[in-house]
């Protein structure tokens, strides 16, 4: 196939019905807090990983109920699972337990023995 | 209902059974004004443009934010008005009000009424016309429909789209018509998003396996039990929340709605398809209120709702002395604040008129 | 859908068009790829309908294409267009005709400038007289062409000769209609229609016996826009809401689209052939390319003029699946038969040739 200086883009819109939700869906099943989550950024502000690094739960959440899942994967690591998010939380969601459950469904998803 | 609400002569001075006010609009603010005011001695004429009391809660289904059935209130509002003192006056339109010393000659569709020592306006408020709102096709598509609509959809007991199948997946838009330059509505209708989270409880709880969605700008949650109706949204019945605007629904092949929203919490764009889109169309003073209005004279502010003479302790007075208002004429409200209000109203036509009507100081 | 909420939209948005004396003002791009059309602009609304409609040889290019890519400055297009206003003043001529939707939008745009900051109209007096010692009078109406066309779509409507429907089925032919964004994107109110669901278009096909169809993406952009495109590496934007829109209609399997850009026009035909090299796909019936028309050559052909006298060889995509549709007799072998009778080279890689 020719190639005439430029190539067509991905669009990056999230298409709601072809994105795969089930690792939210594994998340809600173990950790019912999760549906709790109004996306305040609480625990972002308060995140001792966000100073420096691009981890913000705030947004994984929101990703993660997209089903935008590579998001998360890319960020999901540099939390130290110090807790404070889950100190700080308005609605009570279980932050730190959501994360843990999270990439243990990676995890699974990538066949790791855990 | 306890039966002390029945009407007992409590208030009631000597001199209020030679007086007589006419209430205009015979809806939750008209009728609990008039109630109150009869229960005070006073004769009222209650004038409704409508064939029955009750305005707009004869079309709701629930209530929040317990959801009480809304026949209640309505019960409630036609218990207010059963009194000999209260004439009400259905099917009936205000045509003109001229002032005579200190009373007013309302002349309606029906007649003239006997001079009034004061006039209450609880006109209401008028539904936002979904059709101006072009990008969201009510009126072109089939499947987008108001919340009004919703609601009587809940009151027939069925939720079935054009097609005569439950949605598999339902979208509730937020803001349509207030906060919106665009169509000239700057104000928050304020009830419109805990209606939004109640009508999503209400579907999921009537079908239970259908997706729902509210695409919000914010969660208006102001009264007491609303935040926590939020709050039973997604933790009991999974409701989805997508804060975001919805640029443009359209149908594709299959005659599924597509609508595209900026996701802002995922600073995205996202596309989704739903059976049914219900739009949470805003108040707006009644146009039935602004033309009695315009035949008076009286002050309409900026949102188009009547202008009040003072905002914290003169909201049921108006610019002329002897005219009073109640309920959402003069700003969006919810049923409790509407009441709360028309019964205000009861006691500023109370202080004026026992006042041997000298004009009130702001 | 309920066609009647369309209507009550359409009344809204209601465009006061005259029926004669039309001041006319060429497109650059228009004169270059779509040659036929504009010929046959001229000679329908002279000839077949008997318009007044003057050319002025002296006019230029508006420089749209150089506004809009930030290399004319906006008092410089300011001059341009005031001074068509006064070749047309000076013919005594009120109602601008134009030919391209990008050009529209700039003389509503200056327009609109001129009402609400009268002291760029002062400004605008002083700049050209000083250049060119003219004058002029701000324009009556400012319309598109097919604005003209939407006007008499109903007379061409009673001389069709082969209305748009499918000769074997007898059904309408399906089509899907593009309005460029210039037109009623910017002023919803110069558009008929207005924005949302703008009629200019719809109009036409529905007279002419066709069938619109909407489609998820019919309000999208087709990625046209100067800025967007000058830089090659930028073109795969453009392109990439060419593709956006292409596989959003693809279900729906138009016969046709028709466009009232010049820009959207050569872009939406001319892509399709980029797609094909770079992405492997084609779209349309049997996987042929989609012809995309100008207005005047769908009126010229339901009129029953050629379709090599309306220009209909020089699209990347070839019409041929559409003029058997319609039922439209046309000879292959007289397709690039020059003026003098000689022939001329075909282009290679069409699509459907």
């Amino acid at each position: 196939m020719k190639g005439f200086g430029f190539s067509s883009i991905k669009p990056r819109v999230i298409d709601y019905d072809r994105n795969n939700r089930t690792v939210s869906e594994y998340i809600l099943e173990r950790e019912p807090s999760f549906s709790l989550c109004i996306a305040c950024g609480a625990c972002a502000a308060t995140c001792s990983a966000a100073n420096f690094t691009e981890m913000s739960l705030r947004k994984l959440n929101i990703f993660l109920k997209r089903g935008e899942n590579d998001e998360v994967r890319r960020i999901m690591n540099r939390c130290m699972l110090c807790g404070k998010c889950t100190l700080v939380c308005p609605r009570g969601v279980n932050t730190r337990n959501v994360i843990f459950i999270t990439q243990q469904a990676f995890k699974k998803l990538d066949n790791y023995a855990v | 209902m306890e039966a002390g609400w029945k009407h007992q002569k409590t208030l009631s001075m000597p001199e209020n059974k030679e007086r007589h006010i006419v209430v205009i609009g015979a809806g939750t603010a008209g009728c609990t004004a008039a109630g109150q005011l009869a229960r005070e001695g006073y004769r009222v004429s209650l004038i409704e443009k409508e064939g029955r009391p009750g305005g707009k809660l004869n079309s709701y289904y629930q209530l929040f934010p317990d959801r009480r059935k809304s026949e209640e209130v309505r019960d409630f509002l036609l218990a207010e008005i059963d009194s000999p003192l209260i004439i009400l006056k259905p099917d009936t339109d205000v045509e003109s009000i001229k002032k005579n010393d200190a009373k007013w000659l309302v002349t309606t569709t029906r007649g003239d009424l006997p001079p009034a020592d004061a006039i209450l306006l609880a006109s209401g408020f008028d539904l936002f016309n979904a059709e101006r709102k072009e990008e969201y096709g009510y009126g072109i598509y089939d499947d987008v429909i108001t919340s009004l609509e919703l609601e009587e959809k809940f009151r027939s007991g069925s939720i079935l789209t054009s097609k005569g199948f439950p949605p598999g997946r339902v979208g509730l838009v937020h803001c349509v018509g207030s906060r919106d330059e665009k169509v000239g509505n700057f104000h928050c209708s304020k009830v419109c998003c805990v209606t939004a989270v109640k009508q999503a409880i209400e579907i999921k709880e009537m079908l239970p396996g259908t997706e729902v969605f509210c695409f919000y700008m914010d969660m208006r949650m102001f009264g007491p039990y609303y935040e926590e109706l939020y709050r039973e949204a997604q933790e009991k019945w999974a409701v989805n929340f997508i804060r975001g605007k919805v640029s443009e629904a359209s149908e594709n092949i299959e005659e599924r709605l597509v609508i595209k929203v900026e996701d802002t919490l995922a600073g995205k764009p996202l596309k989704m398809q739903v059976d049914l889109l219900v739009l949470m169309i805003g108040m707006e003073n009644a146009q039935s209120g602004l033309r009695v209005g315009e035949d008076l004279g009286l002050d309409v502010g900026m949102n188009g709702f009547f202008k009040v003479r003072d905002n914290h302790y003169g909201n049921n007075r108006s610019n002329l002395t002897g005219v009073f208002y109640a309920g959402t004429c003069t700003s969006a409200m919810n049923i409790t604040d509407t009441i709360s209000h028309a019964r205000a109203a009861v006691v500023e036509i109370d202080t004026y008129l026992n006042t041997s009507g000298k004009e009130l100081k702001s | 859908m309920k066609q009647e909420g369309k209507k009550r939209i359409w009344k809204e948005f209601q465009k006061e068009i005259p029926g004669d004396h039309f001041f006319f003002v060429r497109s650059c791009i228009r004169q270059s790829f779509f040659p036929g059309s504009e010929q046959f602009l001229i000679k329908l609304l002279r000839e077949d309908l008997g318009k007044d409609i003057f050319e002025d040889p002296r006019h230029t290019t508006c420089t749209g294409i150089g506004y809009h890519g930030d290399v004319v400055p906006f008092d410089t297009i300011q001059a341009v267009v005031a001074r068509h206003f006064a070749l047309a003043t000076e013919h005594g001529y009120k109602d601008i005709l134009i030919s391209c939707v990008t050009s529209f939008g700039i003389y509503e745009e200056i327009v609109e400038t001129w009402k609400h900051f009268p002291e760029t109209l002062e400004k605008t007096r002083e700049n050209l007289y000083k250049a060119t010692k003219r004058e002029f009078e701000v324009p009556r109406t400012i319309l598109h062409t097919s604005d003209a066309v939407y006007k008499f779509k109903d007379e061409i409507a009673s001389r069709a000769r082969y209305p748009l429907i499918d000769r074997l089925s007898g059904k309408p032919v399906r089509a899907v209609e593009h309005i460029g964004c210039h037109y009623s994107k910017m002023f919803p109110k110069y558009g008929v229609g207005g924005a949302e669901f703008p009629h200019t278009l719809v109009g036409m096909i529905e007279s002419w016996g066709g069938e619109v169809i909407d489609y998820p993406e019919r309000r999208h952009c087709c990625g046209f826009g100067f800025r967007q495109y000058l830089v090659q590496a930028n073109r795969g934007y453009s392109m990439s809401n060419s593709l956006k829109k292409f596989e959003s209609m693809e279900p729906y399997r138009p016969a046709f689209v028709l466009a009232n850009c010049p820009g959207c026009t050569m872009f939406m035909d001319k892509w399709q052939y980029t797609i094909r090299e770079q992405e492997g796909k084609t779209y349309g019936v049997n996987g042929h390319g989609i012809p995309v028309l100008t207005y005047e050559e769908l009126a010229g052909l339901v009129m029953g003029y050629s379709p090599w006298d309306l220009g209909l060889q020089y699209h990347m995509v070839q019409s041929e699946p559409l003029l058997d549709r319609m039922g439209i007799p046309y000879d292959s072998k007289d397709k690039y038969l020059a003026r003098d009778g000689s022939r001329m080279e075909a282009p290679k890689n069409l699509i459907n040739a």
